[in-house]
């Protein structure tokens, strides 16, 4: 993948393919992660992400394909020597057991002593900001709570690997996003390699170091947030991470054309045929536009909703043939006094379009 | 630390279930042990064993009971490997089915001679030899009979008059043995025709068909029907309990079958076997099997008993017991046919 | 972070699965000898001529053209549907009031509801005679009708079939999530909707299980068609004709293998259920807590009252019948039935003798059939094996005592097999027990498994903790419960066992139960139901002390359901 770490690569999969029955649930998937990383497996519901994640662990017999540690293969080792600490979409918290005892559980063998895994328990809930709730059972804590309790349970025999399962998806709006930052950090102190499982791209994109976008039991690209926000690698990415305005479009070598107009594309840009046009609804420009400025286009406002941090205008284009989204900031809808219904002339800056093969 | 209690509350639990265990299955093992399946009642047993017991001090009777059907059931599955050394008071007619599977061993006891012929099997030495008679007999409910304004039978033909519709029991021959012997007297005494035209008439007045032969007397005794089909032990035990019913042995005769003895083949402890066999048909267990049961093997011995008329003897009608075994699964299927494959009777 | 897997962890967690391993190999195994091939030995017999050899067919075919076969048939689908649905539909809004509402008495009426366990099939049998026989004390009830028939058979069946769908049922109510009751009512659903949308769908797999083993349990027991049945054939009465009464085991064998039809159809529809299944009780779940409710509360009570109602007079009746001299024509009270030892049957030596059996039965019974579920459900090792278990595990509802018994000695007293030894003794009492009754006993931990997170396991796994631990420390307290009531289950049901020990009781190893049955039969109709009274007295007397030592253990182990 993007292998310009200097770091060694802690965890890779080469080649791993799943099937439940009929389902494929995985198909020939690779993936390294490096040693510390955050990486985030992204993906609808359903395109195989807790799959792949259970084969890393170890609870899922992979069918084919490979999985190194460190470089030494654990293909076929079972999830107890993985050394790897899993918390659950449940959390699967022991019911009958306290808190502490759910922490405590996997310290048994460790050889620490009564004491000694009594004090790492507490460290381990304070760390997390719940100290002295050890004596509580788990039906007794809030949802966050108990999402903590399994994240440290997880954590208390110190693995070398993290894998989170949607971890936050149960809990509602507000501890979402306070969590999200409590495991970041956490992360970030303990420096354990982490892999974590999400459908929420903004959670992808604010936790990740990485992220792997998925689809169909395949990865589609991997790649830094940045990386995968800018330039993603497909059509499907590009939908899935972000708002997309996607246009139908002809592409002829630098240029593509769109219903009567052409546009002109980046350097370099050699693709021809049926193609989907793409662009980002915050990188249509609408400031210093004139009329022979490199593709420009003349549009309707539509509508124009603000949103708080900015306006969204939908553009109907002259012609009636498309449609696009834009985000304007609110000093240029003040600035150029924008309304609906009235037009504009918006650039769509050819560094900015981007080209995905269409099927016709 | 809850764990370990319970697992030590298991061990605990699992401790004094082998204590218990362990205690049960220590038996004292200083004489041989014969292993005797019977059918004969447990209150007879229980004298007829001290006394066999008496006479020979070095055999124990290891002794399984129960009812006819079972007993015959379980010795044919076993038969690859039997478990029993004597087959002793259980109808002749199932040890003829044992007989026919090749799963007895001839043998004349010590005394047979003095033994009335048709006690025994006719072959030399015998297969198996009779100890006493049961007797087809009606348990009549005189209270309930009142009642209902019934007069009491004379015969078998009184029991298809319409006065009788629905008041009689009678066992299913299909599931009782006394229930086959009353049918083969039946087809024997009146001939094959005659024999079927008095069943489907009779059918007409049976309330229910039961699945014992004890059942219809115990149904009579407490008032359920007014008539139950039996036989003698069975109905002098239930009037001695207190039931109010009368004992009737219809004129025309009486089925009956014989409780004998017989030794299994290859049996693990012949010598016992042998030794019961002889006290079998020694006077002494010929007195105990006449304590309940007016026709006993040896001539002289039986004495009249209460409820049971002193010539029951002559009232037997003739029984072919190799007839009835020939001609058992004809005798059922046509029975079945006309009888239970029937909807239920509207009364 | 430090490299903690190390080389002996490794060592330790080969061991584990090779333990997983070897332990489903070994009850797959135990099943195997214990189920599969004593039945095979009798269902082969249905191939064979009367003299041993091959005949394919043959028997069936001569079966079919009985007469009244057909009618036989018919009769037991009926009277087996019947059971079914009346038994199930009293059974659930009776676990419901237990499990969902907040009406009085529950412990009291829970009692009750499984108080037919701790009778002998013949109790219920005996009792409905007294009440509603010709002489009986609810005569006028009967309206003219006969209680010797259908009638009777039902009202047998449903008071013998009624613990079973209790403990089923209950095991599935009473583990829901009160956040998916909070969140329908939030949404402003009805009662019935939510009845509909989240008590049933919850409850589906109790219920389906529910239907199969009263139905299973219905159309092969004989005890009650036997003693009430009247004119009314059945097939497990024919069975009860063929093999006691004609000694014919072909087609013995050819009618128990009619009678397994349905525990195959049980098994379709069970691993057909599975797959839809999903677990209910997650960590996250919060135990439910009925709120108080007058209206419901006060409905279910009376509902609930009433069959308890009707469950203790057919018990008082058959307590009381024990009393009286010579029913109906000598009211006397009398104690003299209680002294078994001049009657038939073995005694009070055969009470202690069933009382024996019992414990071992249900020690050794739960031990295994709890690990059998465990494994089957929660492993993933050995796909074959955990598939014979289950499949195995439903097969034994579905065959008659009666059969088992016979399958038993034709296999046990095989002298080529090694098992032989076994033969005669207590031991295979205790075993064909265990196996007579395991199917519902399998069910219920079943049910109590599937109800727990999935993620346990995997969670224990990946915390380095062998299996075995996770299954003491978390799986066996969580369902703690369900093991009890399972252990309980497998005690009363060997203290009332009859139809297959009947075949492979010895002289030292008589059973109580038995003893019932003889004295029945041999008309010592009072001394039967002081018997079947002394065993349901000590089965309650076990209850309650099996209750009152491990209510201290409960409720700690327990403590995590309450909030
Ligand atoms: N145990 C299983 N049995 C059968 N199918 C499964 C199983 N687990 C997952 N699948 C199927 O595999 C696919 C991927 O599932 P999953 O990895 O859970 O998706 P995600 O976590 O991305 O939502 C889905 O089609 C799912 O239905
Ligand atoms: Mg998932």
């Amino acid at each position: 993948m993007t292998g310009l770490s200097s770091k060694p690569s802690y965890l890779r999969v080469a080649g791993i393919a799943k099937s439940f029955g009929d389902v494929a649930a995985l198909k020939d998937v690779s993936l390294s992660v490096n040693e510390g990383e955050f990486v985030c497996f992204l993906g609808p519901s359903g395109c195989g992400k807790t799959t792949l994640l259970r084969v890393i662990a170890g609870l899922e017999p992979q069918d084919a394909g490979r999985i190194e540690r460190g470089g030494r293969d654990i293909s076929s080792l079972p999830a107890a020597q993985r050394d790897f600490g899993i918390v659950f979409q449940s959390y699967a918290l022991f019911p009958n057991l306290t808190v502490a005892g759910n922490v405590a559980y996997g310290l048994s063998r460790r050889g620490l002593g009564r004491a000694g895994i009594a004090a790492r328990v507490d460290e381990l809930l304070d760390m997390v900001g719940l100290p002295g709730i050890g004596g509580r059972y788990p039906a007794q804590l809030s949802g966050g709570q108990q999402q903590r309790v399994a994240l440290v349970r997880a954590l208390a025999p110190a693995p070398g690997l993290l894998l989170l399962d949607e971890p936050l998806s149960a809990l509602d709006a507000r501890v979402r996003v306070r969590l999200r930052q409590q495991i970041k950090a956490l992360q970030r102190r303990l420096g354990v390699t982490t892999i974590m499982v999400t459908h929420d791209q903004e959670e992808a994109l604010t936790l990740a170091d990485r992220i792997a976008v998925m689809n169909h039991g395949a990865i589609e690209q991997a790649g830094t947030p940045l990386e995968i926000y800018r330039r993603p690698a497909s059509r499907f990415v590009a939908d899935f991470v972000g708002v997309m305005n996607v246009l139908d479009a002809t592409a002829d070598g630098g240029t593509a054309r769109v219903g009567a107009r052409t546009l002109r594309l980046s350097d370099g840009t050699a693709q021809s045929g049926p193609v989907h046009l793409c662009i980002r609804p915050e990188d249509i420009v609408v400031r210093g536009v004139g009329a022979a400025t490199v593709n420009a286009v003349s549009a309707r406002i539509e509508t124009l909703e603000f949103t708080g941090p900015f306006f969204r205008a939908t553009l109907r284009l002259d012609g009636g043939d498309a449609t696009l989204v834009a985000d304007l900031s609110a000093n240029d809808v003040s600035d150029l006094t924008l309304a609906a219904g009235q037009p504009i002339t918006v650039v769509l800056p050819p560094d900015r379009l981007r080209l995905y093969p269409r099927e016709t | 630390m809850r764990a370990i209690k319970s697992g030590k509350m298991l061990a605990a639990v699992f401790a004094a279930v082998f204590l218990i265990g362990g205690a049960g299955s220590v038996w004292a093992q200083a004489k041989t042990k014969v292993n005797v399946y019977t059918a004969l009642e447990a209150d007879q047993i229980k004298a007829y064993k001290d006394a066999f017991e008496k006479s020979y001090p070095d055999v124990e009777m290891a002794i399984t009971r129960d009812s006819t059907g079972i007993v015959t059931a379980k010795l044919l599955a076993e038969k690859n490997n039997p478990q029993a050394d004597v087959v002793w008071g259980v109808a002749a007619t199932s040890l003829l089915v044992l007989d026919g599977e090749g799963m007895l061993e001839p043998y004349a006891p010590k005394g047979l001679d003095a033994v009335k012929p048709f006690f025994r099997d006719p072959r030399n030495p015998p297969y198996w030899v009779g100890m006493d008679v049961w007797a087809a007999t009606l348990c009549f409910n005189t209270i309930e009979a009142a009642k209902k304004n019934i007069p009491k039978p004379e015969s078998w033909e009184d029991l298809t008059k319409p006065v009788y519709k629905g008041q009689i029991v009678m066992p299913n021959p299909a599931s009782s043995g006394t229930g086959f012997l009353d049918v083969s007297s039946w087809l024997q005494m009146m001939g094959d025709q005659k024999g079927w035209a008095f069943m489907d008439a009779l059918h007409q007045n049976i309330g229910v068909y039961t699945h014992s032969g004890s059942k219809p007397c115990n149904l009579a005794a407490s008032g359920e029907y007014v008539i139950g089909i039996s036989f003698e032990y069975r109905a002098s035990a239930n009037k001695v309990k207190g039931a109010p019913i009368d004992l009737i042995f219809p004129k025309e005769g009486l089925g009956y079958d014989m409780e004998a003895t017989a030794i299994i083949k290859g049996a693990k402890n012949m010598d016992g076997a042998k030794k019961l066999a002889d006290w079998s048909v020694t006077k002494e267990a010929n007195e105990l099997y006449a304590k309940n049961f007016a026709v006993v093997a040896l001539p002289g011995v039986g004495k009249p008993l209460e409820f049971v008329p002193a010539d029951l003897e002559k009232r037997l009608v003739k029984n072919d017991f190799a007839w009835a075994a020939a001609n058992r699964e004809k005798i059922l299927a046509e029975w079945n046919k006309r009888y239970n494959a029937k909807s239920e009777p509207k009364s | 972070m430090s490299a903690v897997a190390a080389a002996p962890a490794r060592r330790s967690l080969d061991r584990e699965a090779w333990i997983a391993r070897a332990a489903i190999a070994a009850l797959a195994l135990a099943l195997i000898v214990t189920v599969a091939l004593p039945l095979y030995a009798l269902l082969s017999r249905g191939l064979e001529s009367k003299a041993g050899a091959f005949v394919g067919f043959a028997n069936y075919a001569a079966y079919f053209a009985t007469p009244g076969v057909g009618r036989a048939v018919v009769n037991s689908l009926v009277i087996a549907l019947a059971s079914t649905v009346v038994t199930v539909s009293v059974a659930f809004v009776f676990a419901y009031g237990l499990t969902r509402s907040r009406m009085p008495y529950k412990g009291v009426l829970k009692a009750v509801a499984l108080a037919p366990l701790l009778a002998p099939s013949l109790l219920p049998g005996i009792a409905l005679v007294y009440l509603f026989g010709k002489q009986g004390l609810l005569k006028s009830l009967m309206f003219g009708q006969e209680i010797y028939g259908p009638i009777g058979i039902l009202l047998g069946e449903a008071f013998y079939c009624f613990p079973a769908a209790i403990l089923i049922l209950t095991t599935a109510l009473s583990l829901s999530d009160q956040r998916l009751h909070d969140a329908a009512v939030s949404l402003g659903a009805s009662r019935w909707r939510i009845f509909r949308t989240v008590t049933l769908p919850g409850a589906r797999y109790g219920l389906i299980s529910a239907c199969f083993v009263v139905f299973t349990l219905a159309i092969t027991d004989f005890g009650v068609p036997k003693v009430i049945g009247g004119w009314y054939d059945v097939l497990a009465i024919d069975v009860y004709k063929r093999v006691v009464g004609q000694q014919d085991f072909q087609k013995g064998a050819v009618v128990s293998a009619l009678l397994l039809l349905p525990a195959v159809l049980a098994f379709t529809a069970d691993s057909f259920v599975r797959r839809r299944q999903v677990a209910l009780l997650s960590a996250r779940s919060v135990a439910f807590m009925p709120r108080p409710e007058r209206m419901r509360d006060g409905l279910l009570f009376v509902f609930c009252a009433v069959v308890a109602l009707a469950i203790l007079i057919v018990l008082l009746t058959a307590a009381g019948a024990s009393f009286v001299k010579f029913w109906p024509y000598n009211l006397e009270l009398w104690l003299g039935h209680y002294d078994f030892d001049n009657k038939d049957g073995g005694g009070w030596r055969a009470y202690y003798n069933s009382i024996e059996m019992a414990l071992w039965t249900a020690a050794c019974g739960t031990a295994i059939v709890f690990l059998g579920a465990y494994l089957s459900e929660k492993s993933n090792r050995f796909a074959a094996g955990r598939m014979a278990i289950r499949l195995l595990a439903v097969v034994p509802m579905a065959v008659p005592g009666l059969v088992l018994g016979l399958a038993y000695i034709f296999f046990f007293n095989d002298p080529a097999n090694p098992l032989s030894v076994l033969y005669r003794t207590m031991a295979i009492l205790v075993i064909s027990t265990i196996v007579h009754f395991y199917t519902v006993a399998h069910l219920t931990a079943v049910t109590a498994l599937k109800q727990m997170d999935p993620e346990f396991e995997a969670a224990g796994a990946s915390l380095g903790v062998p299996w075995y631990t996770t299954f003491r420390r978390v799986t066996v307290p969580v369902a703690m419960p369900a093991i009890l009531d399972i252990s309980i289950y497998l005690f009363v049901s060997a203290m009332t066992t009859v139809s297959a020990v009947v075949f492979l009781y010895a002289p030292d190893t008589a059973l109580a139960s038995i003893a019932v049955l003889n004295m029945d039969d041999a008309g010592d109709i009072a001394p039967a139901a002081a018997m079947a009274m002394m065993i349901v007295y000590t089965s309650a007397a076990v209850r309650l002390l099996h209750w009152l030592g491990t209510r201290g253990l409960a409720r700690r182990s327990q403590a995590w359901r309450g909030r």
